[in-house]
């Protein structure tokens, strides 16, 4: 499957901001299951510096630096990709079970190594007794892997409610829990904070969902913004991608920009204005398939 | 005579005795000292210990405690008896530190670069993945020489068996080099012939070393810098580059030392909103613009440090700070990402790490450590708890050592079952037997004797006044005693400095040493062989070529400082004398009979804000209006409103004021003579002290006190603070809020009727020994006026306020190329000088009015235009200071 992607960040801001320094992480990334054939990326007003480099989890980061005075920043990120088809659930049925994956990556790290950055509490993620407890009837002895992971990914599913006012960026993991609800981020963080409390490796990944719908499906949750998900480590299938927010195992409909420990890692754009007083934010993306 | 031996009889079972051999008998390196005590005269000795603590509080030494609710600082607690090594012992233990370092350094390489340990499983991977000190953008970051730790401090103490632990490394951001310093400027001080005759190694040395190595690194960036941006000119020969230490501000607990080593190296001391990054290089904002800066000595955590990279709830640091260091552009010691091998899981592992990456065996042992991460060791803790001290394996794990012989059964379960949860966040240690030193004690008695005291002052008086009480009340005893060592890298390997901080246990308990709980410390002595070096620090680098007339890299923020440090010195002078002349009226008068220059006076009042607006005010604030008329306010509401202006912490009170002066103060200690910075202290600290229930008299009392404070203040910043650019604005400060404040009075005063008395106005003004020695009859209006407005002599009156800020601003505007607006201030004194005294000088006279609001509302833009030119420097037009983060969420 072909995609274009266009992704449009826009802050207004009260006053001028005369000092504007921003990260991002729009730019998809290459691996086996993806290749992005074509990049563009606009900032207006032209920013004054602009690094572009690969940050430690192997993704793209841009520094951009505008020094002239402004009222709006728009960033507009947009690109092709081109993604292989991935493994169904049907192909994945021969996992370890859950224990033993945990024991190999406590035992063999040497052999685990690009597993084990994602083993610990990271900055938005505590691991916790609590989020073990709550994954803990998905993952009843012996059960396989794969097999378990998806059962919870269909628990988040059926258990939280979709709501994007009930949470922001900076809600912690535990009112998420309390609350049964919130957005893609908020289930991606729960069901890694429970992959890794039980002693299981998980990312978090950054990206898009196919915006329109093929005819007669329903819109996808969360197609209108960036999206969010996870990617739990099985020592024999590698890294396979779960979407708690939509139910299901990814496919592909699922254009990926980067990975990391937890949002903070790799989120779309953070950064510090000097100035600029009350600032509004609009963001739009629209991925469209290439037939 | 004291007979230091008869108290420290040697446990043998316990601890190992600095002091004492197995057989009793002093130690061969502490006899020169334990025989300068027994000879000692009881008034000598008394002599020593004044001395210690006067300049401990002269000084102004200080640790803050964050915790401490009694106010911010706690003086140093520092022992007047050093802590003693022998020159070959010191040898051992200095190679052995070196070599620790120099591993530390090579396993953060390691960390930030290929990871081989943990590959080989040498370091377990959760000890990196798992700390949040893995500052993972600052991975593949390259150093200079390979150096990654700058400043390494290390705890050691000795064990029962003689032999040096290490206790913990220290390697974020060590702190204590600096007092380490103090103390020994105070100790030597103490005991100069001692000094000489042990040859005790100086420490000025290992600064200088320190110094040039920055220097030498800092030109490295300074090239790099050309290099990548032809803009930036190279350093001239003989041009020292720019090194700053980065503080997180006055409240850190270290903040004293901070600005003590800063003053002592000669580097500016700056906070993060001090340095702004714009292309690849980080600047350091000054009145005089931007200056590249070359090497950042940080006393900030390393996540703290940028917000855009790493900590993006940091408020402290300094945005793209990261990127700088990764192009090479500045030195960051020590680097980003070294708070990682603050771990005490790290020790058990070192042995291997340093077969590994060094091929040597580990020549100081650490003290016995089990990561509880591991099965085999998680299995040994819980057999052993009762033995072992439970603590956390990172420093972002919040927990008091915890000491399995302390607890019941049921606590012990308790533990067994949070290690059994979170094995890796916790490590186990033996509980440590260390070493004991002698220290020189109080007795209880005249400990007591000191409590009951206030202020430091007080005490210092009786000890002068009776030596012979004072000779029972000190004895020697022994305390638990751990070093702390310093080390700094150079081109050469790691230099050590030849002493360090000795840190005491408090009485308490002695398991544990720490300045936060209240430990003293010690100056450390390592006796020499040699002839000690004799150069101090400045004298041995200084030549006529290097010497600076004036402060090349002042501050956007200092600047600012010292403007508003010299505004609320005067305003404070004001509203003091102000208020107390209120009082006066208010006490003199009744109710009916209110004096008709009583208006006046209420009027000012409610002008700072000290009693609510007036309903005929034609400035009446909209939102007032539902109120009752507060013309005739009750005699006890005004009493009431007297007594909150002086003690109230509301926004507009004399203790808010001052408090807000004090922090001030506080934020420009580097600049503030010790004497001066006292006067400021024990003045706020007045106000803290206040009853609960003050009284009128209470507040007379607590402003004459605030005003005599406030003018041997002035007196402290006309003669003794160098006259710089930083001084102009200070004086600058002052001049606005004195004629802002004449402006007010003369203003008010106008209003009053033509047969009021002028005495008060005089007073107020501080013009009435002036007026009297001119004139002796009753003041009048004219002879008032052209004393208050035109007389240049008196340092109080409008013109010379004119005067002297047209001086400065045209100082200002010549040095930084325009910024002074000064000639605001010229038509101000043209027009005054314009008047005609028999006109304009009378009670009612809209001419004078008119003149004065005019003159006020210049003074406010002046002001305004200086903050916006010199005090939020950017480097472009702005007049914002406010950052704010943006992080768009996804969903």
């Amino acid at each position: 499957m072909r995609y274009t992607v266009f992704h449009e960040t826009k802050y207004l801001y009260n006053t001028n901001v005369t000092l504007s320094q921003q990260m991002l992480h729009m730019k998809p990334r290459n691996f086996a299951l993806q290749q992005c054939e074509w990049y563009g990326l606009t900032i207006s007003p032209n920013p004054n510096e602009h690094i572009e480099r690969t940050d430690y989890f192997g993704n793209h980061s841009n520094y951009v630096a505008v020094f002239s005075p402004h009222k709006t920043l728009t960033v507009t990120s947009s690109s092709t990709v081109n993604l292989k088809p991935r493994q169904t659930i049907s192909e994945l049925q021969h996992s370890q079970s859950w224990e033993t994956v945990k024991h190999l990556l406590n035992t063999q790290q040497a052999q685990h190594m690009e597993a084990i950055a994602y083993l610990f509490t990271s900055t938005n993620v505590t691991c916790r007794p609590e989020l073990a407890a709550y994954a803990a009837p998905s993952f009843y002895a012996n059960r396989p892997l794969i097999d378990a992971v998806y059962d919870l990914t269909q628990r988040v599913f059926k258990e939280f409610e979709f709501d994007d006012t009930a949470t922001d960026v900076s809600t912690p993991l535990d009112e998420v829990l309390e609350g049964k609800r919130g957005v893609c981020q908020d289930f991606a963080h729960l069901m890694i904070g429970c992959l890794r409390s039980l002693g299981l490796a998980c990312r978090y990944v950054s990206g898009y969902i196919l915006t329109l719908p093929p005819k007669g499906k329903p819109r996808l949750i969360g197609a209108d913004a960036s999206h969010a998900w996870i990617s739990v480590y099985c020592p024999i299938y590698g890294w396979i991608d779960f979407d708690p927010t939509n139910n299901c195992l990814v496919q592909n409909q699922h254009i990926t920009v980067g990975w990391g420990r937890d949002f903070s890692d790799v989120s779309p754009m953070h950064g510090m204005v000097l100035g600029g007083g009350k600032q509004r934010l609009k963001v739009s993306v629209t991925v469209t398939p290439i037939l | 005579m004291l007979q230091p031996t008869l108290n420290l009889a040697p446990d043998l079972h316990a601890h190992y005795n600095e002091l004492c051999d197995a057989n009793g008998q002093t130690r061969p390196h502490w006899q020169g000292l334990i025989e300068t005590l027994q000879h000692e005269e009881p008034a000598h000795m008394r002599k020593r210990i004044d001395a210690v603590l006067r300049q401990v509080r002269d000084n102004g030494v200080t640790y803050n405690v964050y915790a401490d609710t009694d106010g911010l600082q706690r003086p140093w607690g520092l022992d007047v008896l050093p802590f003693i090594l022998p020159h070959d012992e010191w040898q051992n233990i200095a190679s052995a530190l070196a070599q620790r370092a120099t591993l530390l350094n090579a396993i953060l390489n390691d960390i930030y670069g290929e990871q081989l340990t943990i590959k080989s499983g040498t370091l377990p991977a959760a000890l990196v993945h798992g700390h949040a000190g893995f500052l993972r953008p600052c991975h593949g970051i390259k150093h200079i020489n390979q150096i990654a730790l700058h400043h390494y401090a290390v705890d050691i103490a000795r064990a029962p068996s003689g032999q040096w632990w290490v206790l913990s490394d220290r390697t974020q951001a060590p702190t204590g080099a600096g007092y380490a310093l103090e103390n020994r400027t105070i100790i030597a001080s103490a005991f100069p012939e001692l000094f000489r005759d042990l040859k005790i190694q100086r420490l000025s040395r290992f600064f200088s070393i320190m110094r040039d190595n920055l220097a030498h690194w800092g030109r490295q960036c300074a090239a790099k810098q050309t290099e990548s941006d032809a803009s930036i000119m190279p350093l001239s020969s003989g041009e020292q580059p720019l090194i700053v230490i980065l503080t997180p501000g006055p409240y850190n607990e270290t903040y004293h030392e901070q600005s003590y080593l800063a003053g002592y190296l000669g580097f500016p001391l700056v906070q993060g909103s001090d340095l702004t990054v714009r292309n690849g290089v980080a600047w350091l904002k000054t009145i005089s613009g931007l200056k590249p800066v070359h090497v950042i000595l940080r006393r900030l955590d390393d996540d703290f440090c940028d917000p855009l990279e790493l900590n993006s709830h940091s408020l402290l640091g300094v945005a793209g700070l990261t990127e700088v260091t990764r192009q090479g552009h500045v030195l960051v010691t020590n680097a980003l990402g070294s708070n990682i091998l603050q771990s005490g899981a790290l020790l058990g592992f070192l042995p291997a790490l340093c077969r590994q990456l060094l091929g040597e065996e580990l020549s100081m042992p650490s003290v016995a450590t089990w990561w509880c991460g591991e099965t085999k060791a998680l299995q040994t803790v819980i057999t052993n708890i009762r033995e072992l001290v439970i603590k956390p394996a990172f420093p972002h794990i919040f927990q008091h050592p915890i000491f399995g012989e302390d607890l019941n059964e049921a606590e012990i379960a308790a533990l067994i079952l949070k290690l059994k949860t979170h094995p890796q966040d916790y490590i186990a240690q033996e509980s440590v037997k260390i070493s004991q030193a002698p220290v020189l004690n109080q007795t209880s008695t005249n400990r007591e004797h000191i409590d009951q005291r206030r202020h430091e002052e007080t005490t210092q008086h009786i000890l002068e006044n009776k030596p012979e009480d004072a000779l029972k009340s000190f004895e020697l005893s022994s305390l638990a005693v751990g070093l702390r060592v310093y080390a700094c890298a150079t081109t050469n390997g790691y230099s050590v400095m030849p002493g360090g901080l000795a840190r005491v246990a408090s009485g308490q308990d002695e398991r544990v040493i720490s300045m936060q709980r209240g430990g003293t410390s010690k100056d450390t002595w390592i006796t020499s062989p040699y002839l000690p070096n004799q150069l101090s620090l400045l004298r041995h680098t200084t030549s006529s070529r290097d010497l600076v007339r004036g402060n090349t890299y002042l501050s956007s923020r200092m600047v600012e400082n010292l403007y508003w440090f010299g505004r609320y010195n005067v305003r404070n002078y004001h509203i003091s004398r102000l208020l107390r002349t209120a009082i006066h009226f208010f006490m003199e008068f009744s109710a009916e009979h209110r004096a008709i220059e009583w208006p006046a006076v209420h009027k000012l009042c409610i002008w700072y804000g000290f009693m609510p607006l007036l309903d005929d005010d034609e400035n009446i604030d909209t939102t007032d209006k539902d109120q009752n008329n507060h013309d005739d306010l009750s005699s006890e509401d005004i009493e009431d409103l007297l007594i909150k202006a002086v003690f109230s912490h509301t926004s507009n009170s004399l203790a808010s004021n001052i408090e807000q002066f004090f922090q001030l103060a506080f934020n420009l200690r580097e600049r503030l003579s010790s004497d001066n910075w006292r006067i400021i202290n024990q003045m706020s600290q007045h106000f803290k002290q206040a009853s609960l229930q003050p009284s009128l008299a209470d507040c007379l009392l607590q402003l004459d006190d605030t005003n005599a404070s406030l003018v041997t203040i002035t007196g402290f910043t006309l003669d003794g603070m160098t006259r710089d650019q930083g001084w102009r604005f200070m004086s600058i400060g002052r001049r606005i809020e004195r004629l802002q404040f004449l402006c007010a009075l003369i203003q008010h005063a106008l209003m009053m009727p033509a047969e009021s008395h002028l005495e008060w106005l005089l007073q107020l003004n501080d013009s009435i020994v002036t007026y009297r020695a001119r004139y002796s009859a009753q003041p009048e209006w004219l002879p008032m006026l052209d004393l208050m407005l035109m007389d240049e002599n008196n340092p109080n009156s409008m013109m010379f306020q004119l005067k002297d800020l047209l001086k400065y601003l045209v100082e200002i505007s010549a040095t930084y190329n325009g910024g002074g607006n000064e000639g605001r201030i010229i038509v101000c004194l043209e027009s005054l000088k314009a008047l005609d005294p028999d006109i304009a000088f009378n009670n009612g006279s809209q001419l004078l009015a008119s003149w004065l609001q005019e003159t006020y509302q210049a003074s406010v833009e002046i002001s305004e235009q200086l903050s916006l030119r010199f005090f939020s420097y950017s480097g472009m037009h702005n007049n914002s200071t406010s950052y704010a983060a943006n992080n768009n969420g996804v969903y």
